[in-house]
């Protein structure tokens, strides 16, 4: 009687309209796009500035009298070498320098904010995966999931339209909040340019099209909405802390190292600092790189392969 | 002649491997009727419409929608079919015109024509005023107007209603059923829709299938039903003490008569056609009728009659009837 038949709800149409309706959702609700990025925000300015690690050797930290007596014990009186008196001011310079080497030995970079708020804009990326890959589940709760699969739309796009959305979203989110570290006091290093931030988005995007594929196939079974929560909220801590986020890896214990060099997080934190505060290492950034779109093809087939067994199921 | 728009044959779906949703059930609906499954809640009738609109596979058996297997040609199927589920789909965070184009979308439908048909739709069920607005500002019975119009998007074949008028009031239920005929009218659709609404059955369809305990236990249009029941219950008193059981006994149609004392109770098919012959049977031999009432069945009594209890009863033992329902949602999904 008409065309009904000829119509053929192609791949892309399909995916498009059900991440621009999650993106339109996104964008109507401010007050989440606010507290989402206030967050690492106040993460930043807090844990970043407090822990001033840079700052603990500096000359107002080690206040030295302006004469210092070396006691007897600790002159060796070599033969014919007189005692020495140091001076306070100059010991005090020569600490802080030391600390500043110390921190670029440790850190990369002199001043641990720096250091730090790289490492928050991997965590903005893992809260927010996580949190839109959460949605399916509010989907399937109001019935909107059925709607969707007794229409012909290719049952890829479903599971794609909710991974390019926890993309588009951590990409947004991260990129704010760099710029958010920046006004903070973020060090850029000599070698970054504006093309560098699209190195940094490619990184969070491999990243978030792993974790989110892993997070959707997890949740999409689930009915209630505790079990996502509990399982964000058990993966994010030792993600965070299991690796380069806020500290550097070759002060932890062996084997927690090797739990860091396994991961993603430590490959996109590391790629991130590379392209924004370290003068950049492009063996690094390449391993990094490689590392991400392993985790990202490795997860993605898991995540889709489970999700979509449970859709056409 | 009309052909068989649904067929399914032995259509079974077993949840849990135990818990047999529908059971072995076969039947066909005509092209262009309205065809109704009637039961109680947790009687099969949405899990078979999951079945037939590909979202559950079946267990065992087979159906076919316009000719399309519903498992071998799922895709084929989704294209010609329409679908209003029994929950809210809509996304409340978007407006009503917003949804209809995300549907339209779903189907691949070129974007010229949707608006064009999205306004129609819109103006059929009387939205066209609120279209720009959120669906979480809808009442309940606009917003299963707009799940219509999501439904009809794609100008379906066939049509898949899910309990249409659940959780509305009295009045707006009349309403969707009048908005039911109008769509139906315009389109020309078949439609295959559940409800455990008696008066819904009823009002909106041409034929019935009643379902109880996943199994079809009676199908016919809601006259034939109530017809096998052996018709209407005529009351008559007459003034005279004399028994005139034969004399009602030989009219044409009348089928049982009970006597108490000077009333007699009949149960005769075409209750409004036979009153009148018993009337004028009576006052031939001279007795004289003194008050006569006439009762048809309702599909409720129709229900009695095949599971033996009241439709309303099957509320009874709600507990059991929960906990049902909480294996069949959880499976389902």
């Amino acid at each position: 009687m008409d065309a009904a038949n000829e119509y053929w709800p192609s791949f892309t149409r399909g995916l498009w309209a059900l991440t621009r309706r999650e993106l339109k959702k996104w964008l109507n609700d401010p007050v989440m796009i606010v507290m989402f990025v206030l967050q690492p925000f106040i993460w930043m300015g807090l844990l970043g500035k407090s822990m001033n690690i840079s700052g603990l050797l500096s000359p107002d930290n080690v206040k030295l009298p302006p004469q210092i007596p070396i006691p007897d014990n600790a002159i060796l009186y070599p033969p014919g070498l007189q005692g020495v008196i140091l001076d306070g001011a100059a010991l005090s310079q020569m600490i802080a320098e030391m600390g500043s080497k110390i921190m670029e030995g440790a850190f990369g970079v002199t001043d641990y904010f720096s250091f730090m708020a790289v490492g928050m804009i991997s965590m903005v990326v893992v809260t927010a995966t996580m949190f839109s890959g959460m949605s399916i589940v509010w989907d399937r709760r109001l019935g909107f999931l059925d709607k969707v699969i007794s229409t012909p739309v290719s049952r890829a796009a479903i599971i794609f339209s909710k991974i390019l959305n926890a993309s588009l979203r951590a990409m947004f989110q991260a990129t704010v909040v760099l710029a958010l570290a920046y006004i903070l006091g973020l060090k850029l290093s000599s070698t970054f340019t504006l093309l560098n931030l699209l190195g940094v988005c490619a990184a969070i995007f491999l990243l978030s099209i792993g974790l989110s594929s892993i997070f959707i196939a997890f949740s999409i079974r689930s009915t209630r909405m505790e079990r996502p929560m509990q399982f964000v909220s058990l993966i994010t801590m030792p993600l965070m802390f299991a690796s380069n986020t806020f500290f550097p890896i070759k002060l932890m214990p062996n084997w927690m190292q090797a739990v860091v060099r396994v991961n993603p997080l430590t490959y996109l934190t590391d790629a991130i600092r590379q392209l924004t505060i370290l003068p950049m290492d492009l063996t690094a950034l390449i391993t990094d790189f490689i590392y991400l779109g392993l985790f990202a093809a490795v997860l993605a087939a898991i995540g889709i392969a489970l999700a979509w067994k449970h859709l056409t199921s | 002649m009309r052909e068989d728009v649904i067929k399914a044959e032995k259509l079974t779906k077993v949840f849990n491997k135990s818990l047999v949703a529908v059971d072995h059930i076969t039947f066909s609906v005509r092209e262009g009727e309205i065809f109704g499954f009637l039961g109680p809640n947790g009687a099969g009738k949405t899990t078979t419409i999951k079945m037939l609109t590909t979202m559950l596979k079946p267990t065992e058996g087979t159906a076919s929608v316009l000719g399309f297997d519903i498992v071998k040609h799922a895709n084929e199927v989704r294209k010609v079919i329409g679908v209003v589920h029994q929950e809210y789909t809509a996304d409340e965070d978007l407006t009503g015109y917003e949804n209809i184009v995300l549907s339209a979308d779903l189907y691949g439908i070129p974007r010229d024509i949707t608006r064009k048909r999205a306004l129609e739709l819109l103006e059929l069920v009387e939205l066209t005023d609120f279209k720009d607005k959120r669906v979480e500002t809808y009442s309940g019975g606009m917003r299963r107007r707009l799940e219509l119009t999501c439904g009809l998007i794609n100008r379906p074949k066939v049509l898949f209603l899910d309990e249409p008028t659940l959780g509305l009031d009295v009045q707006t239920r009349v309403a969707i059923w009048e908005y039911i005929r109008r769509l139906k009218k315009e389109y020309n659709m078949t439609i295959f829709m559940t409800t455990h609404y008696l008066e819904e059955a009823d009002a909106l369809c041409d034929r019935i299938a009643i379902i109880d305990h996943g199994k079809i236990i009676a199908i016919g249009s809601p006259g034939e039903l109530k017809d096998r029941l052996g018709g209407d219950i005529i009351t008559i008193a007459i003034r005279e003490n004399t028994d005139v059981t034969d004399v009602i006994q030989g009219v044409e149609n009348v089928k049982e008569v009970r006597r108490e004392g000077n009333v007699y109770c009949v149960k005769a098919v075409k209750g409004d056609v036979t009153a009148p012959l018993i009337i004028e049977a009576l006052r031939r031999r001279g007795y004289t009728v003194t008050r006569l009432s006439l009762t048809e069945p309702t599909l409720n009594e129709v229900y009695l009659e095949y599971t033996g209890r009241a439709f309303r009863d099957t509320e009874e033992s709600r507990a059991e009837f929960m906990a049902k329902r909480l294996v069949l949602r959880r499976a389902r999904r």
